[in-house]
C-alpha cells in the first residue's frame, strides 16, 4: 500500500457508476479495408459508457470486436487499411480526432492498458525497471534516478517479491503471473483513470487467474480507476463487473448490470453463453449446452439478425428484419425473440 | 559473461587447430608441390631428392605437421620463395595485412552505415516505392560480381572522370610517414593531414566496390528483422505507454531487431576477405587479398600457409566479438 493509494485527492472516491461519464463511446465503426478483399466491418457502431470508478465488461467470442474496440479507443489500430469513425468521448475530448502527438500525451498517462499475453507484451531484451520507468520518465517527467524507486515501489505494489532485484531483471527470468502483475504496475504507473484489461487473465494458469483479478478488482478500487474489462470469461465478469456489454458481430446485444443480467439473461446469445459455462451445482449427469454453430455461420446485421442461424429460439422476422437496440430500464437488447423468464 | 567469453575461446583453439591441419593438408594436396616450385619442373631426382631431405619432406606427413605446428607457433612460416623472395612469410604478411584491415573497416562501416538505416526506413515505409525501389537495387548489389562491379567504378570515377586515384594506396610522391602500417591512421598520428586523405581518397573505391555486397545482405536482413519487430506484441506495448517514436524506435524496435542483423554482420566481414582478393587485385591494392592471389599463381607456399591460416583465425576472432556482442545485446544469451 504505497504509492498508488497515497493519492486521494486526484482521485475523489466516486461511487461507482455515479455521475457524468468518464468515457462515451458512440457508433463506434471500425472497417478494415486490406488489398484485395472486400472491406470488413469488425465492429458496427458500437455505443457504451464508462463512468468513474465503474467496471465495465466487453464480453463475447473470438471475432466478435472487442479487442478492435478497445485497440480503436486507444488509437493503437494501425493508420494503414483501417477506418475509424464514430466518437470515443474521453473527458469531452473526441479522441479520435486528436494528432498522433496529443494522443501519445494521453496513451500510458490517462488512459492505459494491460493486454493478452504478458510474456510477449514485454520487450525481452529491456530489464522490468526499464519498462516501468520509461512510462515515468515520460509522463511525469522524472529522470530515470528519480523513478527508480516508484517503480520499484509499484512493483511491490502489485505483489512481485524483492522488487529490488526484479528491476534488474529481464521478463524471461519472471514467471507467467510476475510478468502480469508488472504489466500492470506499467500501465497504472502514472495513475490513469481508464484501464483497459484485454483478457488480461487468458493466458494463465487458473490459480494465478484469480490471483491477478483480485489484483485488478482490488488496484481500481483503491485508486478510483474505471476499467473496462475485455474477456470471453463470463466468470471474470461475475467477479469483477459493475456493467456488462455482450457483442455479437461487432454489435452490442444485449447491456445490463452485472446481477441483473446473470439472473435474467434476456438475449438467446447470453443465455446461451450463461448456460454453456460448467456449474458445481448442476444436477449429475446433466449435459453442458453448447452454442451451435460459429461465429462463420453470420448473416449480415443489415437485414437480419447476425446470430439467427445459431439462435435456440428464432422466428421469421429474425432473418428478415436487423433488430435495434432498445433501452429500457437501464438494460438493453437487441432481440426479436428475447428469452423470457429466470434462469 | 566472463565464463561464456572463456568458453568460446577454448573453442576458438580447438577451430584453430582443426584449421591449420586443413590449411597444412590441403597446400600438400596441391599438384606441383615445393619442389618443383623451386626447382622447376626438370630437375633432376637426384637434386630434387636432396632438396625434399633439407626441407625435411622425407619424413612421413604427421612429423611434417608436427614440425609445421611447433614452427608456426613462434610466428615462423618460413621465408617467401616467390613473392617477396627471401623476406619472412610471417613478416611479409604482417606489412601487408594492415592494408586489408583498413579496406574491410571502410567498407563493413559503409554496409552497415547504410544497410541499418534504410533497411529500417524501406520497413517502416513497407509496399512503399522507396521499400520496393531498394529491394530491387539490393538485389542487383547482390548479384553484380565484386570485381565487375570494381571496375566499373575504376573505369568511371578513376579512368574517365579523374574524380579519384586509379590504383594503390597512397600518392608515392608524398614521402608519407608510416608507423602503423595503417595509411589514414598514420596521416592522422603524424599530423600529415594531406596523407591522411590522400590515403582515404584511395580507399573510396575499392572500399565502396567490397561493401556492395555486405551492404544488400544487411539491408534486406534489417528490412525483414524490422518488420517483423513492428508486429510484436511489446511494440503495441510500448506505443499503449505513449511513449515518444525517438524511444520505440530505439528501445523497442531497433534493439530487437539487430539481434539477427549482429550475426550477419559478423558473416559478412568474414566474406570481406574473400571479396579483398578481388577488390584488392582490381585496384592493385598491396594487401592480403593481393598477396595470396600472387602467392597462390607463383607457388609461394609458405606466403600462402600464413595468410590463409591468419584469414581463417581472423575470421574465428571476428565471430567471438559477434557472439560477444550478442550476449550484450541480448539478456537471454547471458542470463539462463
Amino acid at each position: 500500500m504505497t504509492s498508488m493509494s497515497a493519492s486521494p485527492s486526484t482521485h475523489p472516491s466516486v461511487h461507482p457508476g455515479a455521475g457524468e461519464p468518464l468515457l462515451s463511446v458512440r457508433d463506434l465503426r471500425v472497417t478494415f479495408q486490406r488489398q484485395g478483399q472486400e472491406p470488413f466491418e469488425a465492429v458496427q457502431g458500437v455505443s457504451f459508457d464508462v463512468r468513474p470508478g465503474q467496471t465495465v465488461g466487453l464480453v463475447g467470442e473470438s471475432g466478435c470486436g472487442k479487442s478492435v474496440t478497445s485497440l480503436a479507443i486507444m488509437g493503437l489500430l494501425p493508420k494503414h487499411g483501417n477506418h475509424v469513425s464514430g466518437t470515443v468521448d474521453y473527458e469531452g475530448t473526441n479522441l479520435l480526432t486528436l494528432s498522433d502527438q496529443e494522443m501519445r500525451d494521453k496513451r500510458g498517462k490517462d488512459i492505459a492498458m494491460v493486454f493478452q499475453d504478458p510474456l510477449s507484451s514485454l520487450n525481452p531484451v529491456v530489464p522490468i525497471g526499464i519498462q516501468v520507468t520509461e512510462v515515468l520518465e515520460r509522463h511525469r517527467g522524472l529522470s530515470r534516478k528519480a523513478a527508480t524507486p516508484v517503480a520499484r515501489d509499484l512493483l511491490d505494489r502489485v505483489g512481485i517479491p524483492d522488487p529490488d532485484r526484479r528491476l534488474k531483471d529481464y521478463p524471461h527470468q519472471l514467471s507467467g503471473g510476475m510478468r502480469q502483475r508488472a504489466l500492470i504496475a506499467i500501465a497504472l504507473a502514472c495513475k490513469p483513470r481508464l484501464l483497459i484489461a484485454d483478457e488480461p487473465t487468458t493466458a494463465l494458469d487458473v490459480t494465478i487467474q484469480a490471483q491477478i483479478l483480485a489484483l485488478l478488482k482490488e488496484l481500481v478500487q483503491d485508486t478510483g480507476t474505471a476499467l473496462v474489462m475485455i474477456t470471453h470469461d463470463l466468470g471474470v465478469i461475475a467477479g469483477l463487473c459493475d456493467e456488462v456489454n455482450v457483442l455479437y458481430g461487432g454489435r452490442i446485444v444485449e447491456r445490463g448490470e452485472r446481477h441483473e443480467l446473470f439472473a435474467q439473461p434476456r438475449h438467446p446469445y447470453t443465455h446461451g453463453l450463461l448456460a454453456s459455462i460448467p456449474r458445481l451445482d448442476a444436477p449429475r449427469g446433466q449435459r453442458l449446452q453448447p452454442i451451435p454453430g460459429s461465429v462463420s455461420d453470420n448473416l449480415p446485421w443489415t437485414h437480419a439478425c447476425a446470430f439467427a442461424p445459431r439462435c435456440s429460439q428464432p422466428i421469421e422476422v429474425c432473418t428478415q428484419v436487423m433488430p435495434e437496440l432498445e433501452e429500457q430500464h437501464g438494460r438493453a437488447l437487441r432481440c426479436h425473440n428475447p428469452v423470457e423468464g429466470h434462469r | 559473461m566472463l565464463r561464456f567469453i572463456i568458453r568460446r575461446m577454448i573453442q576458438m583453439v580447438g577451430v584453430v587447430v582443426v584449421l591449420s591441419l586443413l590449411v597444412f593438408l590441403w597446400l600438400r594436396s596441391l599438384p606441383g608441390g615445393t619442389v618443383s616450385a623451386i626447382l622447376g619442373e626438370k630437375a633432376t631426382p637426384e637434386r630434387r631428392a636432396a632438396l625434399e631431405k633439407a626441407l625435411g619432406l622425407d619424413q612421413p606427413i604427421y612429423v611434417q605437421y608436427w614440425q609445421f605446428a611447433k614452427r608456426a607457433l613462434h610466428g615462423d612460416f618460413g621465408a617467401s620463395t616467390k613473392v617477396l623472395p627471401g623476406t619472412d612469410a610471417f613478416d611479409l604478411f604482417m606489412q601487408r595485412f594492415p592494408a586489408t584491415i583498413e579496406l574491410s573497416i571502410v567498407a563493413i562501416i559503409l554496409a552497415v552505415g547504410l544497410g541499418i538505416p534504410l533497411g529500417y526506413m524501406a520497413a517502416r515505409r513497407h509496399n512503399s516505392l522507396f521499400d520496393n525501389g531498394s529491394i530491387v537495387a539490393s538485389l542487383v548489389g547482390v548479384a553484380v560480381p565484386v570485381f565487375f562491379l570494381a571496375f566499373l567504378l575504376k573505369y568511371y570515377f578513376a579512368i574517365k572522370l579523374h574524380w579519384l586515384p586509379v590504383s594503390g594506396r597512397q600518392s608515392a610522391g608524398l614521402g608519407a610517414t608510416h608507423t602503423t602500417g595503417f595509411f589514414v591512421l598514420d596521416g592522422l598520428l603524424t599530423r600529415e593531414y594531406d596523407a591522411a586523405w590522400d590515403a582515404i581518397k584511395h580507399l573510396i573505391l575499392p572500399s565502396l566496390a567490397l561493401a556492395t555486397i555486405p551492404f544488400a545482405v544487411i539491408f534486406r536482413i534489417t528490412r525483414a528483422s524490422v518488420l517483423e519487430v513492428l508486429d510484436e506484441d511489446y511494440v503495441r506495448t510500448a506505443e499503449s505507454k505513449g511513449l515518444t517514436s525517438r524511444v520505440i524506435r530505439g528501445r523497442h524496435v531497433l534493439h530487437n531487431a539487430l539481434l539477427p542483423v549482429v550475426t550477419t554482420i559478423g558473416l559478412q566481414t568474414g566474406g570481406l576477405l574473400v571479396g579483398a582478393i578481388l577488390t584488392e587485385r582490381v585496384f592493385n591494392f598491396g594487401g592480403i587479398g593481393d598477396t595470396v592471389a600472387q602467392a597462390f599463381e607463383q607457388r609461394d607456399y609458405g606466403v600462402l600457409q600464413v595468410c590463409i591460416l591468419m584469414a581463417a583465425i581472423t575470421f574465428v576472432v571476428v565471430n567471438l566479438l559477434v557472439d560477444i556482442a550478442y550476449a550484450v545485446i541480448d539478456p537471454r544469451v547471458r542470463t539462463r
